[in-house]
């Protein structure tokens, strides 16, 4: 910790402070918009595949709309391969090749779509969003702390291994690594439960009742849900087009 | 014991959940607009106590404590909270919201103000400390000494009449100190400073106390009270051994 600004930022945040048109829009239209997408992809099967491309257009129209770049987000997709590549694998061995290009399809757009949404939204705003939406609020919390405080926690990991080399330049072999990872783990845990503590007497020394007060909101224009209709429409012309065309 | 004492403090006796003794029988007041400075080595019960006074700590305490004429209990937690605010000594505990107009605003909304006397108390406060600039900013990618700063415009939109301060000049370089000096100079509310920071003492406070062992063992002027905690750097006999 220095006098120096912490200029590390999540792509995301740079993404989404953008100002166009999209980036504007209430976040429930956005969130429900990218629900209808996801749901339109989950309804996608061999005998609608061609909706796969429609999708795929659509998605990458929103993200060009709203000035995000098209590689950088298509490179962000891969993100879901770790998980779904093993299950993918999986169902080639088990000698159903057509259902593992299938999951293949449907996580990379599925990825695709929530890239979309968390780079014209700024969390917060999500998160909001969210609550207005009819989702827990204890659960928004939650979300908000990671958020908050997940750099903090990433820095503090990052001293302790830095730490760590300096009096282990050479690791005496895996088993010591792997004791002294599960160690710095545990003191990690014990500080962010210190901390948590401490972020709870600060809140409460400023009145706090439980839930997040909010300053008084913007009304969304009647006409700013016609996005939320368009897209719906879309998704379900391309499903119904992709299914009148199969391959 | 002045009648209009901002605080009033007596006997006040507590222990952890494991039984060790943080507050050993504390007597202390303060009076409207002093500043006093609170020196004492690390674990001497200076933060236990200053959370006393918020009504935060968890277990039984004995003895009393009157903040603004009230007692600090349960009942009284809404309004001994307008009155007294606190900056900790780590400003990432105290900056949890968004942006830094959130977090400044939370204070007054939780108070029930209306959204316009919450954004003029904001902008208010903000300008105090010389941070409008950053308001929709996230807090985390502020400096540690505009972290500090704006967690104090957090404390100063719920007009509070004394301010506790937490070793308030840890992690800043000589210009934030100096800027955080300048700021504090200002306010005429009543303060308390935590400090290990001598010259800071000297610059804020009126009068020390030192706390040694969960009690106060010595207070007058500041130069009175490091003398007698040995933290002069005058050559003394050495103690006998405990």
């Amino acid at each position: 910790m220095d006098g120096a600004a912490d200029v590390r930022t999540l792509t995301f945040e740079d993404w989404s402070a953008g100002g166009s048109r999209i980036h504007l829009l209430d976040a429930r239209i956005k969130l429900l918009a990218a629900l209808a997408i996801l749901l339109g992809l989950a309804a996608t099967g061999w005998e609608s595949a061609t909706a796969f491309a429609g999708y795929f257009f659509l998605v990458a129209f929103i993200l060009v709309a709203a000035g995000i770049p098209l590689g950088g987000s298509l490179l962000r997709t891969l993100i879901v391969l770790p998980f779904v590549a093993g299950i993918a694998i999986l169902n080639l061995w088990g000698g159903d090749p057509s259902r593992a290009v299938l999951l293949l399809l449907r996580s990379l757009l599925s990825a695709y779509t929530a890239i979309a949404l968390l780079s014209t939204t700024p969390f917060p705003a999500l998160l909001r969003g969210l609550e207005r939406l009819g989702v827990p609020p204890f659960l928004l919390m939650v979300l908000h702390f990671v958020y908050r405080y997940l750099f903090l926690l990433v820095d503090q990991a990052q001293a302790m291994m830095r730490a760590r080399r300096c009096r282990a330049p050479q690791p005496r072999g895996r088993t010591s690594l792997w004791k002294a990872s599960a160690g710095a783990l545990a003191v990690l845990f014990a500080r962010s439960y210190g901390r948590a503590e401490r972020i709870h007497h600060a809140m409460l020394a400023r009145g706090f009742q439980g839930h997040f007060p909010v300053l008084a909101e913007a009304s969304t224009p009647q006409r700013e849900w016609l996005w939320l209709v368009a897209t719906i429409t879309l998704a379900v012309a391309i499903q119904l087009t992709a299914r009148f065309w199969p391959i | 014991m002045s009648a209009e004492s901002v605080i009033q403090v007596t006997n006040l006796r507590y222990s952890y959940p494991d039984g060790n003794v943080a507050l050993a029988g504390v007597d202390f007041q303060l009076e409207p607009g002093e500043t006093v400075a609170m020196l004492g080595s690390n674990g001497s019960g200076k933060t236990t106590f200053l959370l006393h006074l918020l009504g935060l700590v968890e277990g039984q305490s004995e003895g009393e404590v009157i903040v603004c004429g009230m007692p600090v209990e349960k009942r009284t937690f809404a309004q001994v909270h307008r009155k007294i605010g606190m900056l900790f000594q780590d400003s990432d505990d105290q900056l949890f919201m968004p942006t830094v107009e959130e977090d400044v605003a939370f204070g007054p909304l939780n108070m029930g103000l209306a959204a316009d006397e919450v954004r003029s108390r904001v902008s208010e406060a903000l300008c105090e400390v010389g941070m409008e600039h950053v308001a929709g900013r996230p807090p985390y990618h502020l400096s540690a000494g505009e972290k500090r700063r704006v967690a104090l415009a957090g404390v100063l939109a719920m007009n509070p009449e004394i301010i506790l301060l937490d070793e308030p000049s840890t992690f800043l370089d000589p210009p934030a100190r100096s800027s955080l000096v300048e700021i504090l100079h200002s306010l005429d509310q009543a303060k308390i400073v935590v400090t290990h920071d001598l010259t800071l003492a000297r610059q804020l406070a009126s009068r020390a106390v030192y706390f040694e062992h969960g009690k106060i063992t010595s207070e007058g002027s500041i130069e009175q009270v490091i003398a007698a905690a040995g933290w002069d750097g005058e050559r003394r006999p050495p103690q006998a051994d405990r």
